[in-house]
């Protein structure tokens, strides 16, 4: 087989070139600036340009926080990473995995009332995995939290 | 660009392949099947962790492939050997078939456990940019008829998806995402470990396996295409 014609290398430098500048266009402008969610602590630092603007918190559910009204599907709860708390009002059913202590992003606006009205909310899983311990049975904790907040 | 028809001798022969995808396909099975039927429920999902059986091993598993077709696609422009192009397009489509497994079985995993099926998070879009680029590769050899061109345009395309597979791996750590970061044995019951390296054995020998029947055919289907011109050009 011949070796490559100019235009053929003259291609795949072009190709090459192309498919660089789209994954630096990608990656390159990311960074740290880049993402998913603020804590409580950045939303908080920002202090009066922090409000009513769209954003995602994400934190820890504080345990004993939740607050769930089965009748009207309100839910309240405190968000925090440890530094900062932020209160959390949010409509509907929480997923399947939503309690004390779990990782939760919610999706958006701080009001000034100092509550973050929530209008999506996803459960943030950590990357461990492990059968219930003797005696408790799986995702007893879920039920528990509708059956005893609900109630 | 006319090499001779290869000769019938030359083309792959089946010998022992069929036993072995027998083999990876009754081992996929076994290993699927013990996962769901033996493991316990996870403690916050319940019968919902077993997804984690078929979604980690297909993307360890995709990572690899990538690594096959990044292997063979500098091997095509180093030796511009038409084998080598074959091959690296055959562990494609196995890689973005994995691709797309991996992510399909994501997002059902996500829509219960996150609330979400999708998410425009690191993970999640370097994931899906990695699997459109493989998408865009096969399209582009289906649209490029010079088999030299092809190949050539497919080695650059294909180093290039498979530098973005570090970046989807690295992605949960060096960006704040809702994808959890890696587990390790300390992060996941013992039995679960089992299970998910039991799968990833049996995904690793699924996709040699196909990807040695891709190539195979790929083999045939370029013999044929030189028969044809041969034909076609008054040539016995």
């Amino acid at each position: 087989m011949a070796g490559m014609s100019g235009r053929s290398r003259w291609l795949i430098a072009a190709a090459v070139v192309m498919i660089g500048a789209f994954g630096w266009l990608l990656y390159g402008g990311l960074d740290k600036n880049v993402v998913f969610f603020l804590t409580p602590k950045e939303l908080l630092a920002k202090g009066t340009s922090g409000y009513e603007v769209p954003v995602r918190l994400g934190g820890q559910v504080k345990p004993k926080s939740v607050q769930w009204d089965s009748t009207s599907s309100d839910l309240r709860f405190v968000l925090t990473d440890g530094a900062g708390d932020v209160t959390v009002h949010a409509k509907g059913m929480p997923p399947q995995m939503f309690r004390d202590g779990m990782g939760v992003i919610v999706e958006g606006r701080y009001g000034r009332d100092n509550v973050f009205q929530s209008n999506s909310l996803m459960v943030k899983h950590s990357n461990e995995y492990h059968p219930p311990k003797p005696g408790e049975s799986p995702q007893e904790a879920y039920k528990t939290l509708i059956k005893v907040s609900g109630a | 660009m006319t090499a001779p028809a290869p000769a019938p001798n030359d083309l792959p022969r089946p010998g022992y392949w069929p036993w072995f995808g027998a083999f990876a396909f009754l081992f996929i099975v076994a290993t699927q099947a013990t996962g769901l039927v033996t493991s316990i429920p996870d403690r916050d999902m319940g019968d919902l962790q077993k997804i984690m059986y078929v979604h980690v091993p297909a993307a360890w598993i995709m990572s690899l492939t990538f690594a096959v077709v990044l292997w063979y696609s500098f091997l095509y422009l180093w030796k511009q050997r038409e084998n080598d192009d074959l091959k690296a397009a055959a562990a494609a489509e196995v890689g973005s078939a994995f691709c797309g497994l991996t992510l399909i079985l994501g997002m059902i995993w996500g829509r219960p456990a996150w609330g979400v099926w999708w998410a425009w998070d690191a993970r999640l879009t370097s994931t899906l940019v990695l699997f459109l680029i493989f998408v865009g590769y096969l399209a582009m050899r289906a649209f490029v008829e010079d088999p030299h061109r092809r190949a050539q345009w497919s080695a650059a395309v294909g180093i290039m998806g498979a530098i973005n597979v570090p970046i989807v791996y690295m992605s949960v750590r060096w960006w704040r995402t809702l994808h959890q970061v890696q587990s390790s044995p300390a992060t996941v019951d013992s039995w679960y470990v089992f299970n998910l390296r039991a799968n990833a054995f049996a995904f690793l020998f699924v996709m040699i396996y196909f990807i040695r029947q891709r190539y195979v055919a790929a083999r045939y289907e370029r013999a044929a295409e030189l028969a044809v011109q041969a034909v076609a050009l008054g040539r016995d």
